[in-house]
């Protein structure tokens, strides 16, 4: 089972790592051939990074537009923040003296996490128009991340596993020494998922995370009459 | 079912006394349809004649001109790839309002096509298409896209409120380009622009047909106010060359706001004209997504400039019009700063550096108010209690004067300085959030009144409030198709046509010229 898993997370790495870089570079290689960001819009690139930021870091625009699903993508993605965080204890050692300091508060995180999912998973159910829209993959998703946070508060809170042992496993895949894994149900599940997560990261809406951050509406300027925006295939046509 | 052969009797949704979002009613408007174009209008634009006969064929064609797209425009591919069906924009747009047709949400608008991206585009969707909403490219499809895709005034509301700021109006543009491209164009946009390129205006109207009812206008202001007001066409060497949405020639109530602009340039006493070449500031070729049709349109103001030798470039009352003119032209005809081609280089040499180029007509008047150079008598509008509606393209795709918001701030200064009497709409109705009129995109059309209808729903009952509270009698609005559309769809509403006008439609009733007593 070690070696299942030891094979696994490497192939699961590779997919994530490569098949991330594909697109990145595919999405920053497509040319953005007009001026489209959505006004009002900062006229800087200073005000462009803020707007990012407040994007990224807080979901402006998803505060604007509805505040039950705000509420609950806020739960899951600052949770999953928290408790990625609170996991790096497993990749490092000695242990960063801040991961050290988000211990306590990762804990709790977990239950955010599975809250705002929770949420996020009840509106596809309960609300109409979002039942309209959701397809099984959809649902799946969520009931991916939601059986990696309820495997993970498990082994946290019911049925302990030896986490130095997991430990122990994940320093030695770093130096490609196959160390033994805990034979633990709940782990197998909760890593097995989390491999198939990153599997699946780089060919599904899990791009978003990406994507934010090439959305021309969102990372463009607001300077159409002071710059020229001109992309290289629109470039030619002025040469007819 | 409403379609363009039978005669529907179409009514307005009832107001709703909160703003509750509607239940979902499939199918609701399928039947609403726009005429698709004939051959003629379609090859006179380069674009395929018709349908192949053959389905296989256009299927090819469909699907190869949608990979192309992919790769030349980032927001189509991104947009495609990060949506997350969080649901944040499903109530945000008016037509899904108005009419709750589920495929009016953004969304699922942009679902129809994106099920056929990830069909063809993604390992998942060629893998699992039933697991991941990907579906084959059918004859049914395409009749959906064209329906849905011509049901959406690209407004851009929903990209406010999507948090990875997906734009459908981007989605639109795309699947309207797709549809032109294997021979399944909309009537209506296709024939305007290829009047564009043959008159030089949306309306068809020729120069000397220009020239003869702008002298008539001359009389008419002469007759009513007893000055030698000008309304110039091609006037050689004139200060500012005006670009205006040709419906501002003789259209009610466009026309007043014409008037008003003459008066501005009168009492200023900047000289300007017209060109009968580019008599048109509105630019279809935004409306199907084709970038070489946006251009070429664009060029022809370019070329209008350089030939007449003017110093600035101002566009008149237009939504889109004011966001290709703001946004694109600089990219498209290189006026604005930076261009580095001869005929660009050459004009920017011949433009003013000192103004913003191109600038609104709103930027230009406000300017002069500012310097002190127009005169008002703000009591000529006290019949008028007035609101503002905000263009969509304006508030959320452009700006005017130096900061962000400044396309909400200058319309609404103006109208302050020209009248005692302004009231604004409900806040979640105007400024980024305002509602689209209804009629813009290239929906402007007999054939999808129906929808402009029901679209209009939002934005009627944001004025019912003003009007029944603050005794408003009069919409301001600063776009062609916002004046055309609510004339045509107010009176649905209990409302009269009359309400209905321009900024510059204030500006030229208080105005003083600089003859008064």
């Amino acid at each position: 089972m070690s070696v299942f898993f030891a094979l696994l997370f490497y192939a699961a790495t590779a997919v994530l790592v490569l098949g991330l870089l594909y697109k990145i570079v595919d999405f920053a290689r497509t040319p953005a051939p007009l001026s489209i960001p959505t006004t009002p819009a900062p006229t800087t690139t200073g005000g462009v990074v803020l707007r990012m930021f407040r994007e990224v870091a807080f979901f402006e625009s998803l505060f604007k537009g509805n505040l039950w699903i705000w509420m609950f993508a806020a739960a899951f993605h600052f949770g999953l923040a928290l408790v990625v965080v609170r996991h790096l204890r497993y990749f490092t050692e000695p242990v960063w003296f801040w991961v050290e300091f988000a211990q306590p508060f990762g804990m709790y995180a977990g239950f955010a996490m599975a809250a705002g999912l929770g949420g996020l998973w009840a509106r596809r159910f309960l609300v109409e128009r979002i039942r309209y829209i959701s397809t099984t993959s959809d649902h799946l998703m969520l009931a991916l991340l939601l059986i990696i946070a309820a495997t993970g508060l498990g082994m946290k809170f019911l049925m302990h596993t030896d986490i130095i042992a997991v430990k122990t496993f994940f320093l030695g895949l770093m130096r490609f020494d196959i160390q033994p894994l805990p034979e633990h149900p709940g782990l197998y599940i909760h890593l097995a998922c989390v491999a198939l997560l990153m599997i699946i990261f780089p060919f599904s809406k899990l791009l978003h995370a990406p994507g934010v951050f090439f959305s021309p509406s969102r990372n463009q300027a607001d300077n159409p009459r002071e710059v020229r925006h001109l992309s290289s295939w629109a470039a030619k046509l002025e040469k007819n | 079912m409403a379609g363009p052969d039978s005669k529907p009797v179409i009514t307005a949704p009832a107001f709703r006394d909160y703003p509750t979002i509607p239940a979902l009613q499939p199918g609701a408007t399928e039947g609403v349809k726009c005429y698709v174009a004939n051959e003629k209008i379609q090859e006179a634009l380069g674009f395929q004649g018709k349908l192949a006969e053959n389905w296989q064929e256009t299927h090819d064609k469909a699907i190869g001109r949608m990979g192309e797209l992919l790769d030349k425009y980032r927001s189509l591919k991104v947009y495609m790839d990060a949506c997350v069906h969080c649901g944040s924009c499903t109530d945000k747009c008016h037509y899904f309002i108005g009419t709750g047709d589920p495929k009016n949400m953004p969304v699922a608008r942009q679902d129809l096509m994106r099920s056929v991206y990830r069909r063809y585009f993604t390992p998942a969707g060629k893998l699992f298409p039933s697991l991941v909403g990907a579906r084959d490219l059918t004859r049914e499809v395409l009749d959906e896209w064209y329906t849905y895709y011509w049901q959406c005034s690209e407004c851009r509301r929903c990209s406010v409120f999507c948090p990875y700021g997906i734009d459908t109006a981007e989605v639109t543009m795309a699947g309207r380009e797709i549809l032109d491209y294997v021979g399944y164009g909309q009537k209506y946009s296709n024939e305007i622009i290829g009047k564009v390129h043959k008159i030089g205006n949306n309306l068809g109207l020729p120069g000397p047909a220009l020239i003869d009812t702008l002298s008539g206008l001359e009389e008419d202001v002469k007759e009513d106010t007893g000055c030698d007001v000008r309304y110039p066409v091609d006037e050689q060497g004139a200060e500012v060359l005006l670009v205006t949405p040709s419906a501002d020639f003789f259209a009610e109530p466009h026309i007043e706001s014409t008037i008003g602009y003459g008066k501005v340039f009168h009492a200023a006493g900047i000289s300007w004209t017209f060109s009968s070449k580019a008599s048109e500031a509105g630019n279809f070729g935004m409306f199907i997504g084709n970038y070489d049709q946006l251009r070429k349109i664009a060029l022809r103001v370019r070329e209008a400039a350089l030939e007449l030798g003017v110093k600035r470039i101002v566009v008149g009352e237009c939504g889109h019009a004011w966001r290709v003119a703001y946004a694109f032209w600089n990219t498209l005809a290189g006026i604005g700063a930076g261009a580095n081609d001869p005929f660009a280089v050459e004009l920017q040499k011949q433009l003013d550096p000192r103004y913003k180029q191109p600038s609104h007509i709103c930027e230009f008047t406000w300017d002069l108010i500012q310097q002190g150079r127009l005169k008002f008598d703000k009591s000529a509008n006290d019949h008028r209690t007035i609101t503002f509606h905000d263009s969509c393209n304006v508030a959320r795709a452009s700006r005017m004067g130096d900061y962000p918001g400044g396309q909400f701030d200058i319309p609404r200064n103006i109208i302050k300085a020209v009248a005692n009497n302004f009231v604004d709409m409900a806040a979640e109705t105007i400024h980024e959030k305002t509602f689209c009129c209804g009629g813009g995109g290239g929906v402007l059309t007999d054939e999808l009144l129906d929808i402009r209808v029901k679209g209009a729903l939002p934005r009627m009952e944001a004025l019912k409030r003003v009007v029944d509270d603050h005794g408003v009698n009069f919409m301001a609005t600063i776009c062609a198709i916002c004046k055309a559309q609510f004339t045509k769809v107010v009176p649905y509403y209990g409302f009269k046509s009359s309400m209905i006008g321009g900024v510059h439609q204030l500006v030229s009733t208080a105005i003083k010229l600089g003859n008064e007593q």
